[in-house]
């Protein structure tokens, strides 16, 4: 189906399936009940997940492929987002032309700093694009104020030009085809909540999409030769092969996934700071993707999930939570259990992930996607091994 | 004239005068050896030759036309593959994706964006990578990864990579280093077979005398920068320049 393989297209499916039905997944828990913080089915975070999915994919392909550890790529994100709300201060508050400007602005800014960055690899290029991203946030920050409005950002206003909405008394709303980002439908049975959000699923399509991309370039002649670049540019050079073009594509393929991101959480959220591009964010896509798996194709979905179920979900435990989770405990053990935890919760989520980022690099450098491979081989083991001989190796997922 | 011209070519490294002033002539469809004691300039020259080094001096023509000032890859898409001193392979890569890269390259030139075909359904690729590796005899182990193989086993899939591409010209770079007796035996055999079977011309840099004598029709010695003499394998055995210079010193040494 769709030019994949069986493998490939069940992979897709199960992706589909599992953005589809979200609003579900995500909150098996009743409201009210005690469990009912570990939800994460309401529409900001399931934005969130899908869209920085969108940004470890599109960073997987630089990384995850060639090799190149490019540290600045919140400066695509941040530049796509600057571009989608220039789009709908001037032009329309309907997304599309929005998201599809910050794709192509993201492109030609990733074309011009991967030509340069380029010219050097390994370490070097890491700090090259850490440079242009750190000079791009001073940029917005100060010196560009008039066009990115310095620290306070840019919002949508009222008095905009958008030349093809004409004027309006109320407050401008993100929509596609005036369906709003916003509106969602809630879905009532018994105790749960579902909520179905028009900004979820507008972004969730944008995943889908940019996740079968990636799949078709994984196994493409192309991709073949970014993981060649990885393996061994000296052999590579020798065999009639120009590395540089093969990157500087690579690059800037990852930067118009990474402008597609900016552009989405524009469209979700109509607001826009420098802060998007500060180096801490280019970092939290490097740690997504390695915690979720380098060169897998659901792995940096997965870490992008993860570190973002974290940040909102693990950070609002406070000591009260805990104390009354631990309640049933003599009073004295107690407090000294909830001491114990304290550390690694709310504002210590960062603790946690770091010791699971270190666990994971040291045991499994493959990211989750290893652990679960090696799950499956597990249960795998005690039946007869069916390893199908059909001459043909795919990489692992 | 032969394939390879290279005329008048020198090199020097600081205050090091690496190649001094070369002349040799490989004739097409023959097999050429240049050796030389450690320092002779027998890797300079080799890489004046791929395009890692420029020379300061002197041309070098391949098939009527200067290589000098072209990119490495620029001079393997002109016809000339290199084997490395140390198996160069894409090692994170099974053997079969191994092969089908040099199939592209021959195919599609040093750059093309399919990012959107499959390359496991580009049978035209796929046969002749298949085809390939049984002609090497490898065709068992297409799904292993690279990394995991033999020693031997790397360079025969190195060889069969730059077959891959029909090259005019084959250059080795001391092909049978550090390899156990069975595997330099077999190599010999692979490439003596190569020679026979296909229209090609072979340069090999070489340290082992057995392989030198086995393979090739013309030999050129190089000591310190520049031809001592060059001839047919028998007259470069008795030779007493030769001797004095080179054969004496290695024999010993092995």
């Amino acid at each position: 189906m769709f030019g994949l393989d069986k493998k490939h297209t069940n992979l897709l499916l199960l992706v589909f399936i599992l953005t589809l039905l979200a609003p579900f997944i995500l909150n098996p828990f009743p409201e009210g009940s005690g469990m009912a913080q570990f939800n994460a089915g309401y529409p900001d975070l399931m934005q969130r997940f899908v869209i920085f999915g969108i940004f470890a994919i599109g960073f997987n392909i630089l990384f995850g492929l060639t090799g190149y550890l490019s540290f600045g790529h919140a400066a695509f994100l941040g530049v796509g987002s600057y571009a989608a709300m220039w789009m709908m201060k001037l032009l329309t508050m309907n997304v599309i032309p929005a998201i599809a400007v910050s794709i192509v602005v993201a492109g030609l800014f990733s074309l011009l700093v991967g030509w340069i960055s380029l010219r050097r690899s390994g370490i070097y290029f890491s700090i090259l694009t850490l440079a242009f991203a750190q000079m791009s946030y001073a940029l917005a920050y100060s010196v560009l104020t008039p066009i990115t409005g310095g620290e306070t950002g840019l919002q949508p206003k009222i008095t905009d030009p958008r030349i093809l909405d004409g004027a309006s008394d109320t407050t401008p709303k993100a929509n596609l085809f005036g369906l709003e980002m916003g509106s969602s439908f809630e879905w009532s049975v018994g105790s749960w909540l579902f909520t179905f959000n028009v900004g979820y699923y507008v972004a969730a399509i944008a995943m889908l999409v940019s996740f079968y991309l990636a799949i078709r370039i994984f196994n493409s002649p192309f991709g073949m030769m970014l993981r060649a670049i990885k393996s061994n540019q000296q052999r590579l050079n020798y065999t009639g092969l120009n590395a540089r073009p093969y990157t500087l594509a690579a690059f800037v393929v990852s930067g118009m996934y990474a402008g597609l991101a900016g552009g989405l959480m524009v469209a979700m959220d109509t607001q826009v700071g420098a802060e998007r591009m500060f180096w801490t964010a280019s970092g939290e896509v490097v740690l997504m993707t390695i915690l979720g798996g380098a060169g897998t194709l659901i792995g940096p979905v997965l870490g992008a999930g993860m570190i973002k179920y974290m940040e909102n979900i693990m950070s609002k435990i406070n000591s009260t939570i805990l104390h009354e989770w631990f309640a049933f405990l003599p009073d004295g053990l107690e407090d000294f259990v909830v001491t114990l935890i304290y550390p690694f919760i709310g504002k210590g989520w960062h603790l946690t992930l770091g010791l699971i980022f270190m666990l994971v690099v040291i045991f499994l450098p493959g990211g989750l996607v290893e652990g679960g491979q090696r799950i499956a081989r597990l249960f795998k083991r005690n039946k007869p091994s069916s390893d199908t001989p059909d001459g043909k190796t795919t990489p692992a997922e | 004239m032969g394939i390879l011209d290279i005329k008048n070519v020198g090199k020097r490294f600081g205050g090091l005068q690496a190649l001094g002033d070369v002349n040799l002539s490989v004739a097409e469809n023959s097999c050429h050896a240049i050796i030389g004691p450690n320092g002779a300039g027998k890797s300079t020259l080799l890489n004046c030759l791929v395009g890692k080094l420029i020379p300061d001096t002197g041309s070098v023509m391949f098939d009527g036309k200067s290589v000098l000032g072209r990119k490495p890859y620029e001079i393997n898409q002109m016809g000339i593959s290199r084997v490395f001193q140390t198996p160069e392979i894409f090692g994170d890569l099974t053997v079969l994706e191994n092969m089908l890269i040099p199939c592209f390259a021959k195919r599609d030139g040093s750059f093309t964006p399919n990012a959107f075909i499959d390359m496991y359904k580009d049978s035209e690729i796929v046969e002749r990578a298949e085809h390939m590796l049984e002609e090497m005899g490898m065709a068992d182990a297409r799904s292993d990864h690279a990394a995991t193989m033999s020693r031997g086993n790397k360079r025969r899939l190195e060889i069969g990579m730059c077959l891959a591409q029909e090259p005019r010209l084959l250059l080795l770079d001391e092909p049978t280093a550090g390899m156990a007796r069975a595997d330099t035996n077999n190599t010999i055999d692979l490439l003596k077979q190569i020679k026979d079977e296909r229209d090609i011309t072979i340069a090999i840099i070489e340290h082992d005398m057995h392989v030198v004598f086995s393979l090739a029709e013309r030999i050129t010695v190089l000591a310190q920068g520049t031809p001592l003499v060059e001839d047919t394998p028998d007259n470069i055995k008795g030779h007493p320049k030769v001797r004095e210079a080179y054969l004496g010193e290695t024999q010993e040494a092995a």
